[in-house]
């Protein structure tokens, strides 16, 4: 129990995968201008990054494994979370629509959320067991969602203030983030 | 198609668009490997390589691939050089694939390389996809050898790829080392380059 706990905070607070590990900058930048954005993209990763850590944990260890062929992992990863996704949408938007209303335009873009391929091959590389894997996958998505959210939240009041017109935008953006990630440093003593 | 065209494609992706500044493009490895200037240099050495292919593949493919399912097609094509690029780093370069580690199978989600290939290399030759590609791969490759540069020098007051061990500060700035002072010297150079370059990217 207490292994899990320190699997679940380490991934939300102290390595989070946006501020200090550095996967999924490209959504992060791009859907943090409005705070609904943002809200959606977070739901839509936290979603598909826990099935998708879940998938590629069972297709490494039952599949390429047992076939000695881990060499062609980056392919088999990257097709199986295209292809979850495609499915994703489908199935939600037959059944779920109101969730595939907010989640909708977001769905397409998580191919390319190099989060989830990173959480993928993560999971992998450490050697977490299957229980391992889904939780470290939730927690980190948990943990982007967080750091999404909190960002949208600060970059919202970037429309009343001035900014020099240089480093408007994305300029003004990443200086921000990075005093988001300082203070996530705060939580290093946590654990 | 004339040579200027091709000069035109080349140069574009090395000042006017160059990635990840004025085309945001690419961020994740631009950050996380650009503590040297080594590692970046590897980085953009490597997805030069797997830029140049693909495009050039896709362009040659283009009149075969369906339209509904491209972008499958468009990442099964990247992720096999990436395999490739994984597979030659590790025999080879073995220290560099260490210290890269995660960030080469993730070339497979650079949004650039994806980028180049919806933006460009679908609709054009392959010379002219190649050229398009290898100026854009050269542009990222200077940009991440800059940055790491400049956050080793300052941050670890080293210079290891061109003066060797050679150690400049006793106490650098160490805060560029870490996560956050990645995001803050990206975002400050960008703005240091629209500052130069006058009109202000997208």
């Amino acid at each position: 129990m207490n292994h899990t706990m320190e699997l679940v905070i380490g991934a939300i607070f102290i390595n989070n995968i946006l501020l200090a590990k550095f996967l999924g900058n490209c959504p992060f930048l791009g859907v943090s201008k409005k705070m609904e954005t943002a809200v959606g993209m977070a739901g839509a990763v936290v979603f598909v990054l826990t099935l998708a850590g879940m998938i590629t944990w069972l297709v490494e260890h039952y599949l390429l494994a047992p076939f000695g062929i881990e060499y062609i992992r980056t392919m088999a990863f990257i097709l199986i979370i295209a292809t979850l996704v495609q499915f994703v949408e489908l199935f939600l938007r037959k059944s779920i629509p109101a969730l595939y209303q907010a989640l909708g335009i977001f769905l397409p873009l998580i191919t390319t959320n190099c989060a989830v391929l990173g959480v993928a091959i993560i999971n992998i590389q450490e050697g977490y067991d299957l229980f391992d894997a889904i939780v470290f996958s939730a927690a980190s998505a948990a943990g982007f969602g967080l750091a999404l959210v909190l960002f949208a939240g600060i970059r919202e009041r970037f429309e009343t203030i001035r900014v020099p017109k240089q480093i408007e935008g994305t300029g003004i953006g990443l200086v921000t983030a990075g005093l988001l990630a300082l203070s996530f440093f705060a939580f290093k003593g946590m654990i | 198609m004339s040579a200027s065209r091709l000069v035109k494609e080349f140069s574009k992706g090395l000042w006017r668009e160059i990635p990840p500044f004025r085309l945001v493009l690419g961020l994740c490895p631009a950050l996380a490997v650009t503590t040297t200037a080594e590692n970046g240099l590897g980085m953009g050495i490597s997805a030069t390589f797997v830029l140049v292919c693909s495009n050039g593949l896709i362009s040659l493919l283009r009149k075969v691939i369906p339209n509904e399912v491209r972008v499958a097609c468009y990442i099964v094509i990247i992720a096999t050089f990436v395999v490739c690029v994984e597979m030659i780093t590790k025999a080879y370069f073995f220290e560099l694939s260490e210290s890269l580690g995660l960030f080469i199978p993730l070339i497979v989600v650079n949004c650039i390389i994806l980028g180049r290939a919806e933006a460009f290399a679908k609709k054009n030759g392959v010379l002219l996809s190649r050229a398009d590609g290898l100026g854009m791969g050269l542009g990222f490759t200077l940009a991440l050898t800059g940055l790491g540069a400049i956050r080793e020098f300052f941050g670890a007051g080293t210079l290891g790829l061109v003066f060797g061990e050679q150690v400049f500060f006793d106490q650098p700035f160490a805060f560029l080392q870490q996560a956050p002072g990645a995001f803050v010297a990206l975002g400050l150079l960008l703005g240091l380059m629209n500052l130069v370059g006058g009109s202000r990217g997208r």
